[in-house]
């Protein structure tokens, strides 16, 4: 096998054909300083030494990897085990990233920080480590999703971020994308631009996949403690993608299996669905060549999925990459498959995951049932499912699901 | 020789600089907006940004993207509005550029895309999104027709950066003038004045000044630092002012007029 750690991206930011960055003039100044600083701060032991103390007291890593006993005797085949994100403080694996990127945007010296995000868990996130740096924070939020995630909102309001309405295009996250860059594009002098998964241009999918790395590097080490070899298969779910890089990357020049479960919302043969590599085609969009659900003529769909937090047009270069190498499996699962699994984790595990995690549990289901029980499969259980209980019992009100 | 450097050279010779005038194609709809080109090239702009309107156009303030959600709405795509060259072609030697986003070009295909272009009668393409460094495939595609890519640059480009989008360039220079998105005002003169100064010495080009222009008094202040200005936002605004209103194209010839005389005085 090809061997794929370190190898990506090149020097000039691509993963193979895709990746780039594709931006206005006006941002490239900005971009440059931000890959200059980060190239310097992760070769500075210093900085990663400071980035790692900080994920141990203040974000609570390392997370565990669980075996969840109960739900693989349910599914009757290979053995679940759980990367548990949902312990870290704010509830996903968002804040390695934030708290990488708050250390960089320190160094720079930027007294702002501005975020977007769609649920709002990334939002959060951002102003959670604004108030822990004493940074301003703006956060981008589309006018419709503000009205959906009221309790996050309040919540980015509490930590002293200011949220921004987007009422542009479509009003959700790639609107408030598009007007966190169009800020950005004015204010780059004293603001960094935290993004929060694996897109964007240079140098944010290296970037966030080498903050988020710990949980596969975690993960790696655990598993090989407690079972003495590696895990058969790996399964992370996949919006833009950051929580799948970060447990993907550190297994992927191992002989592992691994599977990206893309939100297919109302099935992959509707138009209702956020699946960019499953039903997606090539093209540019927020600084990146990738998959996207676009048109024929380019314009960028609306995505679709019961989960905000995967709810995106676009992936990840990089996940694009692997997904033509073939080196990862990427398969859709719709919401009614997801909410299966989230109320099954709650049944027998005593777990409310993230509708975003429930989606890679419910891939992981359909693979543990084809599988013996000598296999293991590891799962990333990316976040938590607090902030999902409204939305998930008014749908299963709508759906008539038991 | 291509038109838009034959255009710089006529204008450089009778002392008068270039009114470059961006709209969306499609705008409000497909066949209002051609009424409304015809009547701009005809009222006096030198060179043609003739918009491929995009679902996220990052770079563009509130006007320039309403303009484009309008065109889309009314169901513009790429190959009406390279229909729409070809047709501006047939009337007028007006150099015409595409101007808009990397996505729906990409999509497109660049290589049917600069076919596509050159037969149309296209002369540049300018591309937001797409520094130099991301141009190779379609410097690649346009290999054989006489069609330039126009870089831009912004306040915040270093000028290390400035010599080399400079060598990249064809046609001539987009110099912004201010930092953030399309859109009127917010002009710092003196700033402009010096920054025009410091690209004019790096560079033999034609810069023309673009972002914040919103009438002829802007383009009368703004025309001697450079050698033209770009008004977008101004013109599309006549348009999102009044989308439904019935004389679209004499509104526009008469903002036109005012920019002209604002230019020439």
């Amino acid at each position: 096998m090809k061997k794929l750690i370190g190898q990506y991206p090149d020097a000039t930011g691509h993963f193979g054909p895709y990746g780039g960055r594709f931006v206005g003039e006006t941002l490239m100044s900005a971009l440059l300083d931000v890959e200059a600083a980060w190239h310097s701060a992760k070769n500075d032991p210093a900085f990663m030494a400071s980035f790692r103390a900080m994920l141990r007291d203040y974000a609570g890593r390392p997370t565990p990897l669980d075996c969840a006993e109960r739900l693989s005797a349910h599914a009757g085949g290979a053995r679940l085990w759980l990367k548990r994100e949902d312990c870290t403080h704010t509830g996903a694996h968002k804040i390695n990233n934030v708290v990488g990127q708050g250390l960089l945007a320190r160094r720079m010296g930027k007294k702002r920080v501005i975020a977007e995000t769609g649920a709002g868990q990334h939002g959060v996130a951002t102003a959670t480590i604004a108030a822990r740096f004493g940074f301003d924070c703006k956060v981008f939020m589309g006018a419709e999703d503000i009205r959906r995630q009221a309790p996050n909102v309040r919540r980015m309001e509490l930590l002293g971020a200011q949220v921004v309405p987007v009422t542009s295009g479509t009003s959700t996250l790639k609107d408030a994308m598009n007007e966190a860059l169009r800020y950005w594009s004015g204010a780059s002098e004293d603001t960094f631009y935290v993004i929060g998964t694996v897109s964007g241009p240079h140098p944010y999918p290296e970037m966030v996949r080498d903050f988020q790395r710990v949980i596969g590097d975690e993960a790696r080490a655990q598993f090989l403690e407690k079972c003495g070899k590696l895990p058969d298969l790996l399964v992370a779910c996949v919006g833009g993608g950051s929580n799948a890089m970060g447990l993907f990357y550190p297994f992927l020049d191992d002989p592992c299996e691994m599977i990206g479960a893309e939100a297919a919302g109302d099935g992959l043969d509707t138009p209702r669905h956020a699946a960019s590599l499953c039903g997606g085609s090539p093209g540019e969009l927020h600084g990146a060549l990738t998959y996207l659900l676009q048109s024929d003529e380019g314009q960028i769909h609306e995505a679709w999925s019961i989960s905000a937090g995967l709810d995106y047009p676009g992936v990840g270069p990089e996940h694009a990459l692997l997904h033509d190498l073939k080196r990862v499996r990427y398969e859709g699962v719709t919401d009614v498959e997801a909410v299966a699994a989230f109320q099954l984790l709650c049944q027998y595990e005593g777990i409310i995951p993230a509708l975003e995690s429930s989606h890679a549990l419910a891939a992981a289901l359909r693979e543990a049932k084809k599988r013996p029980a000598a296999q293991n499969i590891l799962v990333n259980l990316s976040g938590r499912g607090d902030k999902d209980l409204d939305h998930v019992t008014r749908w299963m009100k709508e759906h008539g699901a038991p | 020789m291509n038109r838009i450097t034959a255009t710089f050279q006529r204008l450089a010779a009778a002392k008068k600089k270039a009114l470059v005038g961006y709209l969306t194609a499609g705008d409000p709809t497909p066949e209002t907006s051609f009424e409304i080109l015809r009547a701009a090239c005809a009222a006096g702009i030198d060179i043609l940004e003739l918009g491929v309107p995009f679902s996220d156009p990052t770079a563009d303030g509130p006007v320039i993207q309403e303009a484009s959600q309008r065109a889309l709405k009314a169901g513009m795509t790429l190959t009406q509005t390279l229909d729409f060259a070809a047709r501006l072609r047939r009337e007028s030697d007006i150099p015409i550029m595409l101007f808009g986003y990397y996505n729906p070009l990409f999509k497109y295909g660049l290589v049917r895309l600069a076919k596509a272009a050159h037969k149309a009668g296209v002369d540049g393409l300018l591309v937001v999104d797409l520094p130099p460094e991301e141009a190779g495939p379609l410097r690649a595609a346009l290999q054989g027709t006489d069609i330039q890519i126009i870089f831009l640059v912004a306040p915040t480009t270093r000028p290390d950066r400035v010599q080399k989008i400079a060598h990249e360039t064809g046609g001539f220079l987009y110099l912004i003038t201010k930092a953030g998105t399309t859109g009127e005002g917010g002009l710092d003169v003196e700033a402009i004045r010096r920054h025009a100064a410091e690209v004019k010495k790096i560079s033999p080009l034609p810069v023309c000044l673009g972002f914040g222009i919103r009438n002829g008094a802007d383009a009368h202040q703004l025309a001697p630092m450079a050698d033209g200005v770009i008004v977008g936002s101004a013109l599309c605004r006549v348009i999102g002012d009044a989308p439904g209103a019935s004389d679209l194209p004499a509104r526009m010839a008469a903002k036109i007029r005012d920019l002209r005389q604002g230019l020439d005085s």
